[in-house]
């Protein structure tokens, strides 16, 4: 009796965590490396110098706060010249880019992003040297933003 | 015409550097939605949007789709002299939107 009970209630625990996932339909990763191509240039993307801040886990793919830190002194000689946003499960793979001067005085940006679930997101730092520096963060999103409606 | 904030500080000191939050109306309709009837909904999103700063050039962003709805970005600049700053928009029905907010540097 005692490890009939214990199957049942592990078994329902087991679906509990594993069916939300399965209903999510995932869209397969996009392979992001002609985008981060056509940013970077002929620069190959190093990680470092820029920093992506999300959160672990996040109820609603549709608003997930996001913000890029970029390591630079900002200077005429030494700046970001861009910061790009990458996800590679979303339909649209490229987020958002933005383009920063040197008068921007401190490279940070924050922003909002829809996710269509759970997923690797990245981010792109091109500096004025014309060198490209990466960093990633990985989403948990329980539900997945305006893609349960779309036919796949 | 849709609504929007930019709330910059109102005094700076030069050189300072300040924090913009810029916070746009906007359904940013990714065009993956259906409607009740099941009709695609037309993809709508603010596509591009230039910030500007006693009229030079500080912040300019490509959007798309993956950009949530009411569209909120905060960044920095340095402040250089008492003016204005503008942020000016368009979405894909071309509709062009701005806001504009002084700031006294003294």
């Amino acid at each position: 009796m005692k490890r009939r009970r214990f199957f049942g209630v592990s078994g329902a625990a087991v679906a509990s965590v594993v069916l939300p996932v399965r209903a999510q339909q995932l869209l397969p990763a996009h392979d992001l490396r002609p985008l981060i191509r056509s940013i970077a240039g002929t620069a190959v993307p190093q990680p470092g110098r820029i920093r992506i801040e999300l959160p672990q886990l996040a109820e609603n793919g549709n608003s997930v706060p996001l913000e890029l830190t970029v390591d630079s002194p900002m200077t005429e000689a030494d700046h970001v010249r861009s910061v790009h946003i990458l996800a590679e499960r979303n339909p649209r793979p490229l987020v958002a880019s933005f383009h920063f001067g040197a008068s921007a005085g401190r490279a940070q940006l924050s922003a909002r992003i829809r996710l269509a679930g759970t997923q690797r997101v990245i981010a792109l730092a091109v500096m004025a040297d014309g060198s490209c520096w990466s960093a990633e963060g990985e989403v948990v999103v329980t539900s997945a933003a305006c893609l349960d409606e779309m036919s796949l | 015409m849709s609504n929007a904030r930019l709330s910059v500080p109102a005094k700076a000191r030069p050189g300072e550097i300040i924090l913009i939050r810029l916070l746009l109306e906007h359904p940013m309709e990714s065009g993956f939605r259906r409607d009740s009837l099941g009709r695609a909904v037309a993809k709508n999103v603010i596509h591009s949007l230039v910030v500007r700063y006693d009229g030079r050039e500080i912040l300019r962003a490509e959007l798309g789709s993956g950009i949530a709805a009411n569209p909120y970005l905060a960044f920095y600049t340095r402040a250089t002299a008492s003016g204005e700053v503008e942020a000016r928009w368009v979405d894909d029905a071309g509709l062009v939107g701005s806001v504009r907010a002084p700031i006294a540097v003294a």
